[in-house]
């Protein structure tokens, strides 16, 4: 019930509602009555319109005038004339319901089925529904049934566009006109009916919007349409390859001991097998060894096992893995070559085809064991401590050969020309949204600016005149936090960002958090490159297509309460996220497919302090029906721990094979948990820093 | 990062985080606290009918929605099933669950079942899969799911699925994204869900989703916080939240939230408490509740209180209903508010009752 004033009742009134409820109730048990006998009478039927009147949510009464409707129905033969009338009876009934209360949904599907059974005279429908629509330009039972009617009578989908016109232009602030709007153009663009090509239409929609948008910047009903007009000039329907790992050009050495070049493109691995990453602009499907060809030796490797980094059982991923195995090959470098899009077969979740053909090329250089494989990463114990880490050094011989992180992206060439309208409608609405803010300070304008200057940014990285915005579009979140504290957290997370493109825009950038790890104890040789991003107050990580190259990664000091995306960095080895606000095991699901992650540092975040999980539905688990998630209780019956108090724990930690974890500090703790700890993590040598025996 | 600079960030942090603490306090101790005695007095008083003498004789004790015999109670009749679930859970939530005789409700839900296995709104009244939803999870509640004959129960629903995959929400064929969220919520409490086509069920979903993020009740229907709800609820059911664009929707959903702090259901719409359940639960679902302002939501529905008769209304000064009650403290749940038991924004269960169903035994 809505908007009914809280008022202590006068006994009159009470008294009077008692009547109508006495009333109300005598009618409606003679109509079960009538209901449960099957009784047709014309008394009967009528008695049940005087009910619907009174109450047009009584679903049972609908449905027992369907069943009316079908008796008469049968009796009067084929004779289309009776048909007729029984039928506008119904209607009328509807009709009547409709004018008590607009928002029965018992009515509105009513008159829907009168029209399925094949009543002619729809044109009335029209009628009712302008005479509704002005009454209430919102209500949303009337625009679906005006799809309907449309959908019936065949009228154009040009008509009811400009339809939706005429009510904006009546009074702006419909988002129920705009949204259809939205569905209509979308489809005829889609269909790239008489005229309706993007290119086309995009600016005359911008400035339609900016009627609304400019007239009254805090009404929302222009909002999200802007924001769908911006992702349709940003958008190129195909998808691409954003980047790869190994990258094009690099080395990655094999059983090697040491080598002296450069991190980004470097990797040892003890077992002869590495991961090979494709990372993708938009999440895509069909990839397998047959729409990606890995050659070497001029020979392409077969079976390869492709598989989508995602939760749970979708076969649609951004990022793709599958492991390359140079085991008992001859020792000496080898040249392997990545290539798609030769044939179709690789479609986003859009239907579009991968369709440029690309290639990437990098070399594997396999050796010979001399003294026994090194030790990897998570042999010693490791100290995330301040001085264990040393700036690494831009100057020295290695870095020389350190590519910037541009190189690690795909070039996509083709794309450039393409751009070019898009980039010049993106810039006439930077002007128009700067002219905006120069009247007035409104969220929108900075929030919609802050949006196109990053459009503006992606779509000309590739150009030799380049600029980059993201100071400005830094200062642009900075200023929303204050302007509109209710919505801080969301302005945050896109600061923190826009912050981690900026980190990873540049070698020079890059580099001033890039360290060596180097702790007395270790006889490590290659000291590993540890990139630390801690104490930057993040509240969400990114720029992970940068970032697929880091084995050791420091997150620490943060405010993240989800690294969602992380599950891309297939080479990481070490992860810091002490001293951050994670708040549950479910929220580590992106570690599951991290299957070279060995020392994990989650000390001091907030793992069971909250009695909501807000990603207990985003990891696989039974209640989500996924895959991997069988509630397995032979396993677990065996031994005493407690999984079902524990059964996130359980669930995150068993596909791990970690040999440090810290995670002191945190409300869960224990000595039972921390016996579950270890019977989860057989490997586990370090907890909370001390050697497990 | 030099150890000065480091301890500015420190000191930063901190001050935020003892901000938030704060303001949290001032609305718990602040006067306007949740008057949870109250709430259950009035929800033990006013949901729950031990009085026999009902007009329609076939009642026996049952779970009013309005004040007894007021045309407002007449009128919802029909839909008693659902108040039964609204009630019992917010009688659960608070604790207080052993307030109604269970054995009584039990066999008025039963009664409410008819032969094709659909449960009715009330004795009477023709099965809805709205109603049966509510009648499995009134008996989940109790543990006392043992009483259904599953099979039935799960061919009724697995019967309305249509070719494209959608559902209907009875054999008169209304076609609605509610009933898929019905479906698959109900089918996976029964342990079912093998029963339907579960691919074709997701890809209706997904048709209906809009270009704002949101989803509406049919393709093409604008987007709805309850019709989100359902959706975003029937895809993490089945594990294809993939499907959701995570931060268009979380920003569509967390504009809802408008000055007075309470969340409205559509762009330029009035705020209203039944909303904090809608989009709350939508938020969290897609791990992205933080974008709003918590403690001004919870102030808001704390506003909507009746300090003295209790029972919580739609907007501050309306007149309390058990609808919005139990939205509103099924949103206090979700906000964590002291002394109310944690709730499944995916099945809309209290939590211990969800994990009892799945991870139990
Ligand atoms: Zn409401």
């Amino acid at each position: 019930m809505h908007g009914r004033p809280r008022k202590p009742s006068k006994p009159e009134d009470a008294a009077a509602s008692a009547a109508k409820a006495q009333k109300l109730r005598v009618l409606q048990s003679q109509f079960l009555h009538n209901h449960q006998n099957k009784i047709f009478t014309k008394e009967a039927v009528e008695l049940s319109a005087k009910l619907l009147e009174i109450n047009p949510e009584s679903y049972t009464a609908w449905n027992y005038r369907k069943l009316a409707v079908e008796h008469y129905l049968t009796l009067s033969n084929s004779n289309p004339e009776s048909h007729n009338s029984i039928f506008d009876e119904e209607l009328r009934v509807a009709e009547s319901a409709l004018r008590q209360n607009f928002k029965s949904y018992g009515a509105w599907h009513h008159r829907k089925w009168v029209f399925s059974k094949g009543h002619s005279s729809i044109n009335h429908e029209l009628r009712l529904l302008d005479k509704f629509q002005k009454a209430d330009s919102r209500n949303f039972h009337a625009w679906n049934h005006r799809r309907f009617v449309a959908a019936l009578m065949n009228i154009s989908e040009e008509d009811e566009l400009k339809y939706t016109e005429d009510m904006i232009c009546n009074n702006f602030s419909n988002y129920s006109a705009w949204h259809n709007r939205s569905v209509l153009l979308s489809n005829l663009l889609k269909k790239k009916a008489n005229g309706f090509l993007l290119k086309v239409k995009v600016l005359p929609e911008y400035e339609f919007v900016h009627q609304a948008l400019f007239t009254d910047p805090d009404d929302q009903s222009g909002w999200f349409y802007h924001r769908w007009l911006l992702d349709q000039t940003v958008k190129v329907d195909s998808p691409l390859l954003a980047s790869s790992w190994p990258a094009h050009g690099s080395d990655v050495m094999l059983l090697g001991d040491s080598c002296p070049s450069s991190p980004f493109t470097n990797f040892h691995s003890d077992s002869g097998t590495f991961p090979l990453i494709l990372y993708f602009n938009q999440a895509v499907e069909g990839v397998n060894s047959s729409t990606v060809l890995v050659n070497y030796e001029l020979n392409t490797i077969k079976d390869l096992i492709w598989k989508p980094l995602s939760a749970n059982k979708s076969q649609t991923a951004q990022v793709w893995v599958t492991q390359l195995n140079f085991n008992g090959v001859e020792p000496k470098a080898y040249s392997v070559e990545v290539s798609l899009g030769h044939s179709q077969g690789i479609i986003s979740s859009s239907g579009f085809h991968y369709n440029h053909p690309s290639r990437f090329a990098f070399r594997v250089c396999v050796q010979l064991v001399e003294k026994g494989p090194a030790k990897g990463l998570g042999g010693d114990v490791i100290l995330w401590r301040d001085e264990n880490f040393h700036i690494y050094d831009a100057h020295s011989v290695e870095s020389s050969s350190v590519i910037s992180p541009d190189q690690l992206s795909i070039q996509n060439d083709h794309e450039t020309t393409a751009f070019e309208w898009r980039t010049e409608a993106i810039a006439k609405e930077i002007d128009h949204f700067r002219e905006l803010l120069s009247l007035i300070n409104c969220k929108i304008g900075k929030l919609t600016l802050a949006r196109l200057l990053m459009a503006h940014d992606t779509m000309t990285c590739q150009s030799p005149n380049k600029t980059f915005h993201l100071e400005e579009v830094l200062e642009l979140y900075n200023d929303l936090m204050k302007l509109d504290p209710s919505h801080v957290q969301y302005y945050k997370d896109e600061h923190s960002l826009v912050l981690l493109q900026q980190v990873t825009s540049s070698k020079e950038s890059l580099l001033r958090h890039c360290f060596h790890y180097r702790n007395l104890t270790s006889s490590h040789i290659g000291n590993p490159i540890c990139v630390r991003l801690n104490n930057l107050l993040l509240s969400r990580v990114g720029s992970f297509d940068k970032l697929l190259w880091v084995q050791m990664l420091d997150l620490s000091h943060n405010e993240l309460q989800s690294i969602e995306g992380l599950e891309a960095m297939q080479l990481l080895s070490c992860l810091n996220l002490s001293n951050n606000v994670l708040s549950s095991f479910t929220a580590l699901e992106p570690l599951r497919s991290l299957k070279s992650l060995k020392v994990l540092n989650i000390s001091h975040n907030e793992i069971g302090t909250h009695s909501i999980d807000t990603t207990r539905h985003l990891c696989s688990s039974p209640l989500s029906h996924s895959a991997g998630s069988e509630w397995n209780t032979g396993e677990i019956v065996n031994t005493d721990i407690d999984v079902k108090s524990y059964w996130e724990a359980y669930f995150i930690l068993k596909d791990l094979n970690l040999t440090q974890l810290d995670i002191v500090g945190n409300a869960i703790s224990g000595e039972k948990f921390k016996s579950l700890l270890i019977k989860v993590l057989p490997a586990l040598k370090w907890l909370d820093g001390e050697q497990l025996h | 990062m030099s150890e000065e600079e480091d301890g500015v960030k420190k000191e930063q942090r901190k001050a935020w985080r003892e901000g938030a603490v704060r303001d949290r306090n001032v609305i718990l101790h602040g006067g306007r606290g949740m008057v949870l005695d109250q709430i259950w007095l009035d929800a033990g008083n006013f949901l729950v009918d031990f009085n026999y003498a009902n007009a329609s004789s076939v009642s026996p004790p049952v779970l009013r929605l309005a004040k007894k015999d007021s045309f407002e109670s007449v009128v919802m009749d029909h839909l008693r099933m659902n108040g039964a679930y609204w009630g019992l859970t917010t009688l659960d939530l608070l604790g207080k669950l052993d307030a109604v005789d269970k054995e009584d409700v039990i066999s008025w839900v039963m009664q409410c079942q008819h032969e094709s296995g659909g449960f009715a709104g009330n004795i009477g009244h023709d099965p809805h899969i709205l109603y049966t939803l509510s009648a499995v999870q009134v008996l989940a509640l109790f543990e006392k799911l043992d009483m259904l004959d599953i099979d039935k129960v799960s061919n009724y629903i697995s019967g309305l699925q249509n070719e494209d995959g959608s559902f209907s929400g009875d054999v008169w064929g209304e076609v609605d994204t509610r009933f898929s969220y019905i479906a698959v919520c109900c089918l996976s409490i029964l342990h079912r869900l093998d029963k339907i086509d579960v691919d074709k069920a997701v890809n209706y979903i997904v048709s209906c989703k809009n270009l704002d993020g949101g989803f509406g009740c049919t393709p093409g229907g604008e987007s709805h916080a309850g019709q989100i709800f359902c959706c975003v609820g029937a895809l993490a059911i089945t594990g294809a939240l993939h499907h959701v664009d995570k931060d268009l929707l979380g920003w569509w959903l967390c504009e809802r939230q408008v000055k007075s702090g309470g969340l409205n259901g559509r762009p330029e719409k009035l705020p209203d408490v039944c909303y904090s359940w809608w989009v709350l639960s939508s938020l969290i679902m897609i791990d992205r509740v933080h974008w709003i302002s918590k403690e001004k939501l919870v102030k808001f529905i704390l506003d909507c209180q009746d300090l003295e008769n209790g029972g919580i209304s739609d907007r501050p000064d309306d007149a309390v209903d058990v609808f919005h009650t139990y939205f509103g403290v099924a949103g206090l749940s979700l906000l964590e508010y002291p002394g109310l038991k944690a709730i499944d924004p995916a099945y809309a269960l209290p939590i211990d009752v969800v994990n009892r169903i799945f991870f139990g035994k």
